[in-house]
């Protein structure tokens, strides 16, 4: 096996007194698509905050390894946008887009950060900056085509039903160009017709090279989609291993499957 | 059209409240002569009232509640008049055309008072347009705007008096320097978010104030600086006229210059990452955009503007003391923005000549000017929320053939 990607090692986050995440160790592997699971309040979402740089981890170290060119760098105190830029971008358990700019202009946005225009070429528009404007204004439109939303380029992000608003989403993350897509629950508030839509969706932008991790309730969509599953509560890891594994793991079952899945 | 169960419940309100105001609007005790006085026509005059006002007030929130239900329903539809105008560039350019050509033969047609209010007017414009990029654009609530003005102003005042330095050599330097000065104090202060950004930079504000009136080798104190050269022109000499009508050309200028580059950045790359901080922070910096370094250009950028003006007011009034950067201004510049529509250029030129030019013109009220001023404000915020014109929404044109099918990895 190529080696991780992503590596986490020991990563403590604590709040006050509160261990919200304790000693989790974590890695992905070029192409997986790995789940992250748990009880609610087991701390998914803050292990996300950690890695993305929303929160300083407390104790632990965050390896990003760039597949193609080798490159490995270490994420504790970086600000979330400069990890952006290393290649790992997110979308949000509560929907974070930007409400009143267009479906296009979200998309847009995630074109920043591979970008440069700045004063200079925004007044003078000279080649190199108009180049760059149509460059970003078509990448995001294909984008878009992929994620199912260029019929509503212009319509007002708010404006989207929840599926959508998902979706653009993670349109809105892959135009930062990741090789690793953090979800933190892409699925939540979708009908099952939404959710099979998204599994499409999610296995194509594997397809294409990029890595995925996803925290996920729907355990039916977990299982059929990872590769591999890690179970976090109360802050811990529980339990790692593939579907098959995870399903049959006692502690599992006794934190949180028991009677969700009819496995 | 009026629903029948409204004027059912309208109804029952009007009895109620005759009942509950019964005691004090009906019944009237006469102490002395030991009598009660029934003051029927009250009772009747209430419920009549409140029926009135109830059924006004159902009216009002229908009316609301359709207009939101249509304008969520077809938004093209409930799309202003103004802004259909905006957004077709066959109505657009040649209004800008004719406003262009009227500005510019304004002073031929009026006096030189009235074109001195004019270019006070078009200062404030381009004061405005800055201060939008700020709080408009980039949803930093900046109250000590009139700090950067004033650093334009003083910077014209004293390199004039100590190095003898031209207005054309300051007006490019006081503008740097007020950058510049944004800058410093953007650095700590920008991570803080809006009230708290708002009473520091009203600090900031103060101090700089606080600062020219009293540091005197430094500023002349309380009493200003007098004698400041007007423009040249080539080194003519022109009547106080003609400097006038030069004034307020260099303004026009100015305002073009500042229309065009405003509007530019705001259609750009680094204006959509503006837009975007205003709406969320965090997506933002999780989509790889540098929140502080964007806050401090558009801070920047801003105080640039501002300081321009200065340099250019220092000029026209030929003296500058640190009275004339008071909060009030800051709180006026302020207004222009919110009033005028926030992010929005035509709104923000409105909003200029309409606070500038109407307490001018409001006059004849003479004591009651200010509390005018202040009626027709509040009124227009009660009734235009989002200001005069709000921002008109850009949509983009793509040439589908040059999008590639894939997206590189
Ligand atoms: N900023 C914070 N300050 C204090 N406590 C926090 C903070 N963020 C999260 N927590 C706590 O950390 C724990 C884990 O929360 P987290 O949101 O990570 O859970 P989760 O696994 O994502 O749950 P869910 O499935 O409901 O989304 C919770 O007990 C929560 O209250
Ligand atoms: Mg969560």
């Amino acid at each position: 096996m190529s080696k991780a990607i992503l590596n986490v090692k020991g990563l403590t986050k604590n709040f006050g007194g509160i261990k919200a995440i304790d000693k989790v160790d974590l890695d992905i592997h070029p192409g997986e698509i790995v789940a992250l699971i748990g009880p609610n309040g087991a701390g998914k979402t803050t292990f996300f905050n950690c890695l993305t740089g929303i929160y300083t981890p407390s104790e632990g170290d965050i390896t990003l390894r760039n597949p193609e060119s080798g490159k490995e760098t270490r994420l504790n105190g970086m600000k979330p946008n400069k990890i952006t830029e290393q290649g790992m971008a997110r979308t949000f358990q509560n929907i974070r887009l930007f409400p009143t700019m267009s479906v296009l202009e979200n998309v847009m946005i995630g074109r920043h950060c591979r970008t440069k225009a700045l004063i200079f070429g925004a007044v003078f528009r000279n080649p190199a900056t108009r180049r760059e404007e149509e460059e970003i204004i078509a990448t995001s439109y294909d984008i878009l085509k992929k994620v199912g939303l260029h019929k509503q380029v212009d319509e007002e992000a708010r404006n989207l039903s929840y599926g959508a608003q998902r979706r653009l989403e993670i349109g809105r993350a892959l135009a930062t160009e990741p090789f690793l897509l953090l979800l933190d629950e892409p699925a939540a508030g979708m009908n099952p017709k939404e959710t099979e839509t998204l599994v499409t969706l999610i296995r194509e932008i594997c397809k294409e090279g990029h890595s995925i991790l996803l925290i996920e309730h729907d355990m039916k969509l977990v299982m059929s989609l990872s590769d591999r599953i890690f179970v976090m509560d109360y802050g811990k890891k529980i339990a790692q291993g593939t579907p098959e594994e995870v399903r049959s793991n006692p502690a599992v079952i006794k934190a949180y499957l028991g009677e969700d899945v009819d496995a | 059209m009026f629903p029948v169960k409204e004027l059912k419940r309208s109804f029952l309100i009007s009895i109620w409240f005759a009942f509950l105001t019964f005691p004090i609007m009906v019944i009237k005790v006469d102490p002395i002569e030991r009598t009660v006085l029934w003051r029927w026509d009250n009772m009747f005059f209430i419920a009549f009232g409140s029926f009135v006002i109830s059924i006004l007030a159902k009216v009002y929130l229908l009316r609301k509640e359709r207009r939101a239900g249509r304008k969520k329903a077809k938004k093209d539809i409930a799309e202003p008049f103004v802004q259909r105008i905006l957004r077709e560039p066959r109505f657009l350019y040649p209004l800008s055309l004719a406003v262009l050509v009227l500005a510019l033969v304004f002073p031929m047609f009026f006096s030189t008072y009235q074109t001195n209010i004019m270019t006070t007017a078009l200062m404030y414009v381009v004061l405005g347009l800055g201060l939008n990029i700020v709080v408009g654009v980039a949803g930093l609530l900046d109250l000590g705007y009139v700090a950067f003005y004033a650093v334009g102003a003083y910077s014209y005042a004293l390199l004039n008096l100590h190095f003898g330095l031209g207005f054309w050599a300051v007006l490019p330097i006081g503008g740097l320097f007020a950058a510049f000065l944004g800058v410093l104090l953007g650095f700590p202060v920008l991570r803080l978010r809006g009230d708290y950004l708002a009473i520091v930079t009203l600090g900031f504000g103060e101090i700089i104030r606080l600062i020219l009136e009293n540091w005197n080798d430094f500023s002349q104190g309380p009493s200003g600086i007098a004698n400041i050269p007007r423009p040249g022109f080539f080194g003519m000499d022109m009547s106080f006229a003609s400097g006038i009508t030069y004034i307020y050309y260099i303004v026009v200028a100015l305002v073009i210059i500042t229309i065009f580059v405003v509007n530019r950045l705001q259609n750009s790359r680094l204006g959509r990452a503006w837009l975007a901080l205003r709406e969320d922070e965090i997506a933002c910096q999780a989509m790889g955009i540098d929140k502080t370094k964007t806050k401090l250009i558009a801070f920047s950028l801003g105080a640039f503007w501002a300081g321009f003006v200065g340099v250019i007011f220092a000029a026209k009034t030929t003296f500058v003391n640190p009275a004339s950067f008071t909060f009030l201004e800051s709180a006026i510049i302020l207004s222009i923005v919110v009033l005028g529509g926030m992010g929005s250029i035509v709104g923000v030129i409105f909003g200029a000549l309409i606070l500038i030019l109407m307490p001018e013109y409001l006059r004849a009220l003479s004591e009651y000017r200010m509390l005018a001023f202040g009626g027709i404000l509040v009124v227009m915020m009660v009734f235009k929320p989002d200001g005069i014109i709000s921002n008109v929404r850009r949509s983009y044109r793509f040439k589908k053939h040059h999008s590639k099918e894939v997206i590189e990895p």
